[in-house]
């Protein structure tokens, strides 16, 4: 067992343990996997770690010198293509797939030296808000193992809370980074849509899904996003950022308007989160922010023109997974290819993503068309522009990130809309492409409270700064009081 | 109300080539149609002059110049076939 | 009934493919005849995690097609997703364009008539599947297939026309334009066999002169102009022969055997495809630049149609030769050669349809030379023909001077011609006789023994003058 304590260690303080030589690239990446493998096995977090390459890696950092972001450890949400490493997007369907080529983002990472230690656990095709939808078992909340880490990235953000990597990737197509991230009490950022490449990320719904960062602090969720962001020409709808993305260090909020959509906010807020937002507006006023209401009058209709679009796309995205060129498949003797199709896909899809193929194949059929996804369309223009209207006021919008804390595993299981619901304040911003992050504000019956700030597209620094200054403010200690104490 | 009845379910799931049990095609039946019951919501917006937005990025024409690069090898591609057959990918008969 | 009553109304759908380098959306060479599965990548196979990025060179051939066709180049078109299962589509659905295509309506006159281009517009080419054991190649009775994905991918244009066509001769002679068209802006290999140039009839019939549609059906990809011609007239011939029987046409997709003259169903409306198309979330729009639409067109060469039309003006050719001489660029350019050289189109035009070997083969100069030398008496057409086999065999060859060498002049010495006139009468009495008796057919044999004793080096047409002036 190594020295180093990795609970609680940020990715900041790894770097200056390893430009300090106080320990090794191998020490480090030995540290986590030893402590993922004490205690994983009651939170599964992780699908798979990578243990030998991971220490051979970083031998050879340790060998010919690093700097910079140079053997950090990160993770990989199970969506993320990894060349000769099996990728699962947590289906059955996909089970022993060896991807032939490395994501755009895991190209970036491997390029900037981190070291990355294994691939965690999700929500099928990311689709869900728990982490329960994974074909591979359960992942639980390090707060409370009874309760969901959030979803669909529930390993990454678990994962991060629970020490066993200091920086994290995932996915965010209706809330997915931001809302496991406040359930889990650490910090997830949600790029501008096109400011990290897709190219390698397993669809969910390609006009929405963006790649980002989970790390304890603002600061680290700056480092992680630096290093996968930027154009790659293998993916069409990706941009170079305006400006590069830097770590912020703004001490206080003066000159920073925050805007506050009160309407939106009305209905379905449980009362503990609605205090520690609360709470979280007004150190933000102490730090010179002026807070002003704002209209988003169509934001409440982003839940179900989200559960159009996105089921749409999916179901498309889905179609591929026929049994015919890689992954799983399910054929009897005089089956015909069809029936191989519907055997395979019966037997390799979970219930949640059956579910959305057949709303988003229903919602495109003839004569739906123009009824749900036209109309969905229509609506995401009209979200937009109120986002653009309001971002002419203000420089940032604020709103819890979930509607309620952390929920009982089991708890949501047999409604759909229920569970689709945790997503009501995290969609709009996949709908308008904008930047959104999630921090901790607070406890609420000893739970994690997430809080979203969400800014106008490629404002990822100004949003990173105001999220830096008000997390110094609300000091949130984000290591599991139970973790903590057996450590 | 939306009612997606067994019938809908089972012609979508053909479309979506989804073999479902009866206990799939009920409870499908009545979880898509509480589902559409809550996006009826959108039923009630005017938006008669609002054009749809497929993709929230302003970007157009992205290409990239006619060049070749080296293909994958054929064992790399059908590595993972489930019935690979002389160089090719085998499937049952298409009707 | 007669079957004048009817009309044919014909529009095609045709599938070219782009002879770009590489495909559609990936950098995989874009080549026929590749061992299987050896021009491939994740993008062409349907991958997880693949995102397909534009070919600006299947952009650029597309507009140069609309170009070709009078086309208007949309300022902006967009991708959609086709969506169908099949297993030569690894990602089950074909990125296309919908209702926003590159190319919107154009026109292309065949034989001065135009034919209305509805839209051309791009998208990729499915997999090869081949259906093998049981009864091997044929759909029905295979045990199972196989899948190639080499074509996977491979760029096209697909060209719709409005129902313009009255005949299937007519609709051959539009494909034979819109062929040798593609083949001179030098877009596409336009093989019907290897596929690169297919198509299928929409086709129906009515009553002549009336204004109204019948049910179509679609005659689905065959691999040459006589299958496709035999086919739609088939076809035409079945919707004629159900409706004056007092039944209906059914809407329905169908293939042609052109080797029992069959036509089979493949599928009806009630199992029409639900394509589920919607906008390709993965690719942003398409936007030329119109610079680089003016620069395309400055670039295209001189069109089959405009150049048809020029041939009647220039060297006043009827439709016919205009046509024939344009199926082929080589063609009508060594046309061209040799009626400058020789001064003479419509000769000239008469020995390159007449002699297609000639083109590449013999050098313009040297059939213009013989052109001329047949112009100004110097041989006989005869002889022309001797002097263009031993051109054939030596393209080297200078005609005037095979001529000259061995003397195939013609006999332009009426003396010479009279002395032999005078024999062949003296001895041939039993001819002479016939001949005043009436039987005027006779003079031919008379003159065929001068042709034979001149060896072709006399004008036929003198020596019969010669023959009824004698023998008046
Ligand atoms: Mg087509
Ligand atoms: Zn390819």
């Amino acid at each position: 067992m190594s020295g180093v304590e990795v609970l609680g260690l940020t990715a900041e303080r790894c770097i200056e343990l390893l430009d300090r030589r106080d320990v090794s690239c191998r020490e480090l990446a030995e540290a986590y996997l030893d402590r993922i493998d004490r205690v994983d096995g009651d939170l599964h977090c992780f699908l798979r770690t990578r243990r030998e390459s991971t220490l051979a890696e970083a031998e050879a950092l340790d060998r010919d010198g690093r700097s910079g972001l140079q053997g950090v450890p990160v993770t990989l949400k199970d969506i993320l293509s990894t060349r000769g490493e099996e990728t699962t997007a947590g289906s059955r369907i996909l089970e022993g797939h060896l991807p032939l080529f490395d994501a755009g983002a895991v190209t970036r990472l491997r390029e900037a030296g981190t070291v990355v230690i294994g691939k965690t656990n999700m929500d099928e095709f990311a689709m869900g808000s728990s982490t329960e939808n994974s074909a591979y078992g359960v992942t639980h909340n390090p707060w409370d193992p009874a309760r969901v880490p959030g979803g669909s990235s529930g390993g990454s953000s678990a994962a991060v809370a629970a020490g066993l990597a200091p920086i994290a990737y995932g996915t965010d197509t209706g809330g997915s980074i931001r809302q496991p991230a406040a359930l889990c009490g650490v910090v997830g950022m949600k790029p501008t849509y096109g400011a990290v490449s897709r190219h390698g990320l397993i669809a969910f719904a390609s006009s929405l899904d963006q790649i980002g960062p989970f790390a304890l602090t603002v600061r680290d969720c700056a480092l992680a996003l630096a290093a996968v962001a930027g154009h790659d020409r293998c993916d069409s709808t990706s941009v170079p950022l305006p400006e590069p993305v830097r770590v912020p260090d703004a001490e206080d909020l003066r000159g920073v308007t925050i805007g506050v959509p009160e309407a939106l906010l009305a209905q379905g807020v449980e009362p503990g989160v609605r205090e520690s937002f609360d709470a979280a507006l007004r150190l933000a006023e102490g730090m010179g922010a002026t807070l002003r209401e704002v209209e988003l009058p169509h934001a409440g209709y982003g839940l179900p023109a989200y559960y159009i679009i996105a089921p749409a796309e999916a179901s498309s995205n889905l179609a591929r997974f026929d049994g015919v060129r890689y992954g799983l498949r399910v054929e009897e003797a005089g089956d015909t290819v069809v029936d191989m199709y519907e055997r395979t896909r019966a037997a390799g899809f979970g219930a949640e993503v059956k579910r959305r193929i057949m709303l988003g194949t229903y919602a495109l059929s003839s004569g739906y068309y123009e009824a749900y996804y036209g109309t969905a369309q229509r609506v995401r223009t009209l979200i937009r522009r109120d986002f653009d209207t309001a971002f002419a006021g203000v420089d940032l919008i604020a709103t819890p990130t979930s509607p309620t804390v952390a929920f009982e595993i089991g708890e949501r299981a047999n409604d759909p809309w229920a569970m689709y619901a945790s997503d009501v304040l995290t969609v709009p911003v996949n709908l308008a492409g904008l930047p959104g992050i999630s921090i901790p504000s607070g406890l609420a019956g000893g739970l994690p409270v997430g809080f979203q700030l969400i800014g106008p597209a490629f404002a990822e620094n100004r949003i990173l700064d105001a999220a830096h200054a008000l997390e110094r403010a609300i000091a949130f200690d984000p290591v599991p009081p139970r973790l903590g104490a057996s450590a | 109300m939306a009612e997606i009845s067994a019938d809908d379910v089972l012609h979508v799931a053909q479309l979506a080539r989804l073999r479902l049990s009866d206990d799939e095609v009920s409870r499908m039946s009545e979880q898509l149609s509480t589902i559409l019951g809550h996006v009826e919501a959108l039923g009630g917006l005017d938006l008669e002059d609002v054009p749809p937005t497929a993709h929230a990025l302003a970007l157009t024409h992205v290409t990239r110049p006619d060049r070749t690069r080296p293909s994958w090898s054929r064992d790399e591609v059908l590595a993972e076939a489930p019935q690979p057959q002389d160089g090719a990918f085998r499937v049952p008969p298409t009707a | 009934m007669s079957r004048n009553a009817w009309e044919p109304v014909i529009g095609l759908e045709i599938h070219v493919q782009l002879n770009t380098e590489t495909k559609m959306f990936c950098a995989c060479e874009n080549r026929y005849g590749a061992e299987p599965n050896t021009l491939t990548c994740p993008l062409c196979l349907g991958h997880p995690g693949v995102l397909p990025v534009i070919n600006e060179g299947a952009v650029e051939k597309a507009i140069m097609i609309g170009l070709a066709l009078n086309c208007e180049i949309a300022g902006r078109s967009q991708f959609h997703r086709k969506n169908y299962f099949y297993p030569d589509s690894p990602k089950a659905y074909q990125i296309s364009q919908y209702d926003e295509p590159i190319c919107g309506p154009g026109r292309l006159d065949v034989e001065g008539e135009p034919v209305r281009i509805t839209r051309a517009h791009l998208e990729e080419d499915a997999a090869k599947l081949e259906h093998a054991g049981g009864q091997a190649g044929r759909i029905g009775g295979a045990e199972y297939s196989l899948v190639d994905f080499n074509r996977c991918g491979t760029p096209l244009v697909e060209i719709v026309t409005e129902p313009d066509l009255r005949s299937p001769e007519h609709a051959i002679a539009f494909l034979q334009l819109l062929r040798t068209t593609l083949r001179t802006i030098g877009v596409s290999d336009v093989n019907m066999h290897e596929g690169s140039l297919r198509c299928d009839a929409n086709i129906s019939v009515r009553r002549a002169g009336s204004g109204e549609l019948g049910t179509k059906t679609e005659l689905k990809n065959l691999n040459s102009f006589g299958h496709l011609e035999a086919g739609m007239a088939a076809e035409i011939a079945r919707q004629i022969e159900r409706l004056e029987s007092g039944g209906r046409v059914e809407q329905e997709t169908l293939n042609f055997d052109p080797g029992t003259a069959q036509l089979r169903s493949l599928r009806s409306k009630e199992e029409a495809h639900d394509y589920r198309y919607f906008p390709e979330p993965d690719l942003v729009p398409l936007e030329p630049s119109p610079e680089l639409v003016d620069r395309l067109r400055d670039g295209l060469p001189e069109l089959p149609a405009a150049r048809m039309a020029r041939f009647r003006e220039q060297y006043s050719l009827p439709q016919q030769y205009a046509t024939d001489l344009n199926a082929e660029t080589s063609v009508a350019d060594y046309f061209e050669r040799v009626a400058a050289g020789s001064g003479d189109a419509k000769a000239a035009a008469d020995w390159v349809l007449n002699n297609p070997g000639s083109v590449g083969a013999i050098p313009a100069d040297s059939l213009a030379g013989l052109i001329g030398l047949i112009a100004n008496g110097t041989i006989t057409s005869t002889i022309a023909k001797q002097v263009y086999a031993r051109l054939e065999a030596d393209p080297t060859a200078d005609p005037a001077a095979i001529v000259e060498g061995e003397g195939l002049a013609s006999i332009g010495d009426s003396s010479e011609l009279e002395a032999m006139v005078v024999e062949v009468i003296a001895a041939n009495p039993q001819f002479v006789e016939q001949f005043r008796g009436g039987k005027e057919g006779v003079i031919n044999a008379l003159v065929g023994q001068v042709m034979k004793r001149t060896q072709g080096r006399a004008d036929a047409r003198q020596v019969q003058e010669l023959f009824r002036s004698k023998l008046s």
